[in-house]
């Protein structure tokens, strides 16, 4: 039986926010249950009694002082903006009409 | 005489000495650069008048007799993953076309305030995702040894720039082997550094615990020079290590082994590695034991599952990392014509501007993190990197350095692994356990395997904020090769003309 379905594939693909066409779908369903079934064997090794480990040095939250330091006026933040308006961001309707 | 094919030490001195001017030097690789980049595909960008700009600025405060750092006014090449304030900065896709950034990456600021003039950025897989840097959205970057040849990846450009004198440095990032394995089939160097010895500050994020920025280079001693200037505690990577930065430019010139331990990874030469390679590596091997050094072998039972560990971690991270790609704040926007929601619009964006292993990557880091699947695929591939940093500490008990190949392979064809991401992933095989314990790993030039006359790397590992370790077996094998080569590898790479 494959691991990962189309329709699992094209769930994936939403919730990734990334429209995929049909071929697109049919190819990379094929492909996932294949590299699928490649990685799934870490849990040969992955024991109960083995911690997990997230990163190679132990991560620890960082603070500065809470002093006001130079930083990009906002012209330069825009300034890759795809749309910008008023000195700020325009983006798209993100709530419908009503 | 100073030319292109000088390193970037004998540059550097020309250069104190007053022989040659930075804006003379800088000519020279913006005509190379000129003549043969048509044919090799190393840069997505060169920046011809900003490159004489700093050189000009480096070559009016030596006149002046200001205190210059020691690469001031070699040029560079810069892999397209890093922030460059103004120069087009891609990453390799398209999603990214167009964006100028607001800002400089750390390792930009720290080449700019050492007189390193940067020549441009270079092409690269997709935002790093690949070992071919066939996956870079702007076309591949072509071999110098055979340009019908992957020049690896994902920093492809950044060695074949190096390997065809585009360049006498370059930086790279690695996280899976992205400066190794390059720096392995064009006949180069190239420098993993310890996680967090250099800033990730202005790095296009692809995988952030395995992410590093490194030296490319055509000499130990040149990786060198640019390590001591990249690197450094940086209070804007909260992973960045607050340490002194190890004495690398001091090792690479020790040029003795005597008494040093040096630990044969079993696991890491034998079934799917090429004779030619592991025929270079084992004479490496010998090299290293005339001067001095004594081999050992050891036993990492558990690098048989880092790939699969990586495959699992890395797309988990980058399924996260690149959601910021979303074309509200920058990079392209597709469809937004007043009738769709601004959630139609990421979607048709992200599918427009993503290449096909990045929509892989993305889907399958998106599976190992979804509910219900979490445990047996990220959380597993987290317990195989406790395993993995578990074998690294028992080797180094018994050596102070690991060896293996660098790559299982000399360069392949361009376009052989296009169908087959498995086949494509196993290039990694022996870089990637580095990256996943967090430790420094280099690769330099062992020779040229028998069967196809192209490059071969030998690769050392070195323990956490060791990197001079490395540096010193490296500078040691280097000088040994040499001797019997007679003449720098690369002086048997065909000489490159324009198309």
């Amino acid at each position: 039986m494959a691991a990962i379905s189309r329709d699992d594939v094209a769930h994936l693909a939403k919730l990734a926010r990334i429209d995929m066409s049909d071929v697109e779908l049919d190819h990379l369903a094929k492909e996932m249950d294949v590299i699928l079934g490649a990685v799934a064997r870490v849990q040969e090794v992955a024991g109960v009694d083995v911690p997990a480990t997230s990163h190679p040095i132990p991560v620890n939250n960082v603070f500065r002082e809470d002093v006001v330091k130079p930083s990009l006026t906002s012209q330069e933040a825009l300034s890759g903006a795809p749309a910008q308006s008023e000195d700020r961001f325009k983006v798209p309707q993100i709530l419908g009409e009503e | 005489m100073t030319t292109i094919k000088s390193t970037a030490a004998q540059m550097a001195d020309a250069l104190a000495a007053g022989s040659i001017t930075s804006v003379e030097l800088t000519q020279q690789h913006l005509d190379q650069i000129e003549r043969v980049d048509s044919a090799v595909h190393a840069f997505l960008y060169v920046d011809k008048e900003g490159a004489l700009e700093q050189a000009n600025a480096v070559d009016v405060k030596r006149k002046q007799g200001d205190l210059l750092s020691p690469l001031a006014g070699v040029p560079l090449a810069l892999k397209d993953v890093m922030a460059q304030k103004g120069i087009p900065t891609t990453c390799g896709s398209k999603m990214l076309e167009g964006w100028r950034p607001p800002y400089d990456a750390t390792v930009v600021t720290k080449l700019k305030n050492a007189g390193v003039v940067i020549l441009g950025k270079t092409n690269m897989d997709e935002f790093a995702m690949g070992s071919s840097t066939e996956n870079s959205a702007y076309g591949p970057t072509h071999n110098p040894w055979d340009l019908t040849r992957i020049p690896g990846g994902s920093g492809g450009g950044s060695a074949a720039a190096i390997a065809a004198f585009e360049a006498p440095l370059a930086i790279g990032t690695d996280t899976g082997g992205s400066i190794r394995q390059p720096a392995a089939v064009t006949g180069t160097v190239g420098v993993k550094p310890t996680y967090g010895g250099v800033s990730r500050y202005g790095l296009i994020a692809f995988s952030s615990s395995l992410d590093q920025a490194g030296p490319c280079a055509r000499t130990v001693l040149d990786a060198a020079l640019l390590h001591e200037v990249i690197a450094g505690h940086d209070q804007r990577d909260s992973t960045s290590i607050n340490a002194p930065v190890p004495q690398v430019v001091k090792a690479a010139k020790k040029l003795d082994v005597k008494g040093l331990k040096i630990g044969v990874v079993k696991e890491l030469g034998g079934e799917g590695f090429q004779a030619g390679v592991l025929n270079r590596f084992h004479e490496s091997l010998d090299a290293l034991v005339e001067a001095g050094a004594e081999i050992v072998e050891v036993s990492c039972p558990t690098f048989d599952y880092a790939l699969a560990a990586y495959y699992l971690i890395a797309p988990s991270e980058c399924s996260s990392n690149l959601a910021r790609f979303d074309s509200m704040r920058y990079g392209i926007r597709i469809g937004d014509d007043g009738s769709r929601s601004a959630e139609e619009v990421m979607n048709l964006t992200r599918h427009e501007g993503f290449g096909p292993e990045v929509k892989r990557r993305i889907i399958l880091g998106t599976y190992a993190l979804s509910s219900g699947y979490y445990d047996a695929y990220y959380g597993s591939a987290q317990k195989v990197r406790t395993l993995l940093m578990r074998d690294f500490s028992a080797a180094f008990q018994l050596a102070d350095v690991l060896v293996s190949p660098t790559a299982p392979t000399t360069a392949f064809k361009i376009g052989q692994n296009d169908n087959d991401p498995l086949a494509m992933y196993l290039n990694d095989i022996a870089t990637i356990p580095v990256n996943m314990a967090g430790i420094g790993g280099m690769s330099l030039p062992s020779g040229l395997a028998d069967e196809d006359g192209l490059p071969a790397g030998f690769q050392i590992m070195s323990p956490a904020m060791k990197d001079d370790l490395m540096y010193q077996v490296g500078g040691t094998l280097e000088a040994a090769l040499l001797s019997r080569w007679g003449a720098p590898l690369l002086s048997q790479a065909p000489v490159l003309a324009g198309k």
